[in-house]
């Protein structure tokens, strides 16, 4: 079967597309997936630190592109995943060095031989976002549970149903069960209502996506974290599996606190 | 958000967020400003006033949203309509 390509983008910086497809990439992988990620971010490339592969990049996107090297010799293998790679943008040039048939052209290439490819898109609504989302047959919109954040993934939607790329499935990243609790954070439902979309994953705060990052191990790889559960959650659906939203109402809670952690939970 | 600012009847945060977005998203998704559904509004009651008399002080005009899409809504009451039916009734 051809891969199925996808674009995870925001319009708003910082809401977590990099922590998204380094862990929905991992969590594809370590289910047997023969995944490719890309990221789309040139000149401010991030994938690899979080993916942990920043020490051995030799050739990135451009240099394909360009036909200094072959594409083979630009894709990374994961250290512990034989079955991920890391196509890098290029640090030292800026979006305009692609456009999007050059996207088109590369990936192309990449679908008959992986099962996903994950294309990491850069923030904003210029050439880097319509380069990211040109090949793409599925677009993943991610937003935090805030008015800035919301609002953008509002006008992305509306540019994505635009360009006939269908209105894009809905992650809500970062929410914070406690404060959604007291009313003091927009709910999933409150955002679903707001945008209107097909939801495919909610994923909590959790601390463990920044111990994550320092290390350059994505918690998708952590049986333990909440969000590494969303995000293997989110690779299931991808694969056109059911697999009900977590529970994230009832984590605030004293007693439920306790009962995990003396572990019957 | 305090226990006593919300016993005040102070909104929640949350509420507040979802309020202001919803508006700010009509106009973003219909690029449609306050000023220029005003002048919506005048050219509407100027138009249909010149075929029946309408009451232009209660007539209400806005943008509401269906799931992703956007439709205008227009409330507009006709003048002497209560006071037909009235009629009729007796």
């Amino acid at each position: 079967m051809p891969a199925q390509v996808i674009t995870i983008t925001s319009g708003k910086g910082g809401v977590g597309k990099t922590t998204a497809v380094a862990n929905i990439a991992v969590a594809l992988a370590s289910d047997g997936a023969k995944v490719v990620c890309i990221d789309g971010d040139i000149g401010l490339r991030n994938l690899d630190v979080i993916l942990g592969l920043e020490n051995r990049i030799v050739y990135d996107i451009v240099d394909v592109i360009e036909g200094r090297c072959r594409l083979k010799q630009a894709m990374i293998r994961d250290k512990k995943l034989p079955n991920l790679y890391l196509i890098p943008a290029a640090q030292t040039r800026d979006k305009n060095a692609v456009s999007p048939s050059d996207m088109n052209r590369l990936i192309k290439d990449l679908r008959a031989d992986y099962d996903f490819v994950l294309i990491d898109s850069p923030a904003g609504i210029e050439r880097g976002f319509k380069n990211a989302i040109a090949a793409a047959d599925r677009v993943l919109v991610i937003t935090n549970p805030e008015v800035s954040a919301v609002r953008d993934a509002d006008r992305v939607i509306g540019i994505l149903e635009a360009e006939e790329k269908g209105p894009g499935a809905l992650i809500i990243n970062r929410l914070n069960p406690i404060l959604v609790k007291n009313h003091d954070m927009l709910s999933a439902d409150d955002v679903l209502d707001l945008l209107a979309v097909e939801l495919i994953g909610v994923v909590p705060e959790d601390e463990n996506v920044i111990i994550g990052s320092n290390r350059g191990a994505p918690v998708a790889f952590d049986p333990k974290s909440r969000a590494g559960q969303a995000f293997r959650n989110i690779a299931k659906r991808l694969r056109g599996e059911k697999v009900p939203f977590l529970d994230l109402d009832h984590t605030g809670g004293l007693w439920q606190r306790l009962q995990r952690l003396a572990g019957r939970k | 958000m305090g226990f006593f600012e919300r016993w005040f009847g102070k909104k929640n945060s949350a509420d507040n967020a979802k309020e202001r977005l919803q508006l700010v998203l009509i106009h973003d998704r219909t690029d449609l400003t306050p000023a220029q559904l005003d002048s919506l509004k005048d050219d509407l009651i100027a138009t249909i006033s010149r075929h029946v008399e309408i009451d232009a002080q209660s007539m209400r005009i806005g943008v509401e949203h269906d799931g992703r899409s956007q439709r205008l809504v227009a409330d507009i009451p006709l003048k002497g309509a209560s006071r037909r039916r009235a009629k009729r009734a007796k």
